[in-house]
């Protein structure tokens, strides 16, 4: 087995990734894969809250880099796929715990064992960014249509260039198609001509993003979910499906079948 | 509801982030191409006569690569115009 190692990223924080990483990774598992996904944030530990996981954690990252334990004894099943781990960050407060070579060493045991190994960067252009681009074979740059988000999404994607990781794919988050035919949100076609890369995700702004968190269920589970079919269609794209993009208008209608305003 | 004038809001972000990407890209701001374009119309006069107060020096995009480009009439076309 050899894994592929992705990592998702931003620059500008709160955009999304950690959602994106939990449901990506958990779609791919409903797919037949076996995955793994790290939390990259050492210290702002938060990937096992979102997939629901936080209970079971016993070894963290930095606890398998500084050989505490065994890479497989860090990994936590989820208990809903037959097939999808976990490695938890740690909360020390020391980053400089893992180094890019670190990264790199981890990834080339794991990618012996799975399918995928799914990377949550965290956000910033730091350390922390640096370890969890370090062993990517692809990478996913996360933004939404707002301003200081595309910014910060194109300084990624210019050193990612440099660094020779590109080139990145794009997934724009919390599209909101009302705001969009307003004239008040930039539109997936602007963003991708500011900004000028492949796009892999395009996601509807939704509230059952939060619900989902709230509960420790990624919404791919939800199998009526629009938004969990968005996330489970980027999962397909990596794999090499042609997936078409969904249309998000089609919920602008909806919005106003119903009367509603959001 | 529209505050500032009569632009819906998402072309005006679009125009501010054009801009403000081609300096995040080249890492060249307004005063640093200000005195490019001095040294560009320095470097040429020494080899053409130049009409200095046409010289145009932009950023063009193309994909994610810029161009720099120079527009620079020369002082004969001036004088035709005349």
């Amino acid at each position: 087995m050899t894994g592929k190692v992705v990592t998702i990223t931003s620059g500008k924080g709160g955009v999304g990734k950690t959602t994106s990483v939990a449901n990506i990774a958990v779609a791919l598992a409903l797919l037949g894969k076996k995955v793994t996904c790290i939390d990259g944030d050492i210290g702002l530990r938060n990937l096992d809250v979102v997939l629901g996981l936080e209970n079971r954690i016993v070894y963290d990252l930095v606890d398998v880099i500084e050989g505490r334990c065994r890479l497989r004894q860090a990994m936590i099943r989820d208990k809903r796929l037959p097939e999808l781990y976990l490695i938890p960050a740690a909360q020390t407060r020391d980053k400089s715990a893992v180094s890019p070579t670190d990264m790199i060493q981890l990834c080339e045991e794991l990618r012996s064992e799975v399918d995928w190994i799914l990377i949550d960067s965290p956000a910033g252009i730091e350390r922390g960014f640096k370890n969890s681009i370090a062993a990517a074979d692809k990478v996913l740059v996360m933004t939404n249509p707002e301003i200081s988000a595309v910014r910060d999404a194109d300084r990624v994607i210019g050193i990612l260039e440099s660094e020779e990781k590109g080139p990145a794919s794009l997934i724009i988050n919390r599209i909101n198609p009302v705001l969009v035919k307003r004239g008040d949100m930039l539109s997936v076609e602007d963003v991708l001509d500011l900004l000028a890369i492949d796009l892999i995700g395009k996601i509807p702004e939704d509230d059952n993003v939060l619900v989902a968190s709230n509960r420790g269920q990624p919404l791919v589970l939800d199998s009526k979910s629009k938004t969990g079919m968005a996330f489970g269609n980027i999962a397909r794209r990596l794999l090499g499906e042609k997936i078409p993009f969904l249309d998000l208008e089609t919920e602008t209608l909806w919005s106003k079948l119903l009367g509603r305003k959001r | 509801m529209r505050l500032f004038g009569f632009k819906k809001s998402a072309s005006s972000a679009k125009e501010r982030l054009q801009l403000v990407l081609i300096h995040d890209r080249t890492d060249l701001n307004t005063s640093q191409l200000e005195s490019l374009k001095d040294d560009l119309i320095a470097t040429i006069s020494r080899h053409v006569a130049i009409d200095p107060s046409g010289v145009l020096i932009s950023i063009a995009r193309d994909g994610r690569s810029q161009r720099l480009i120079a527009d620079i009439p020369l002082s004969t076309a001036l004088r035709h115009r005349r």
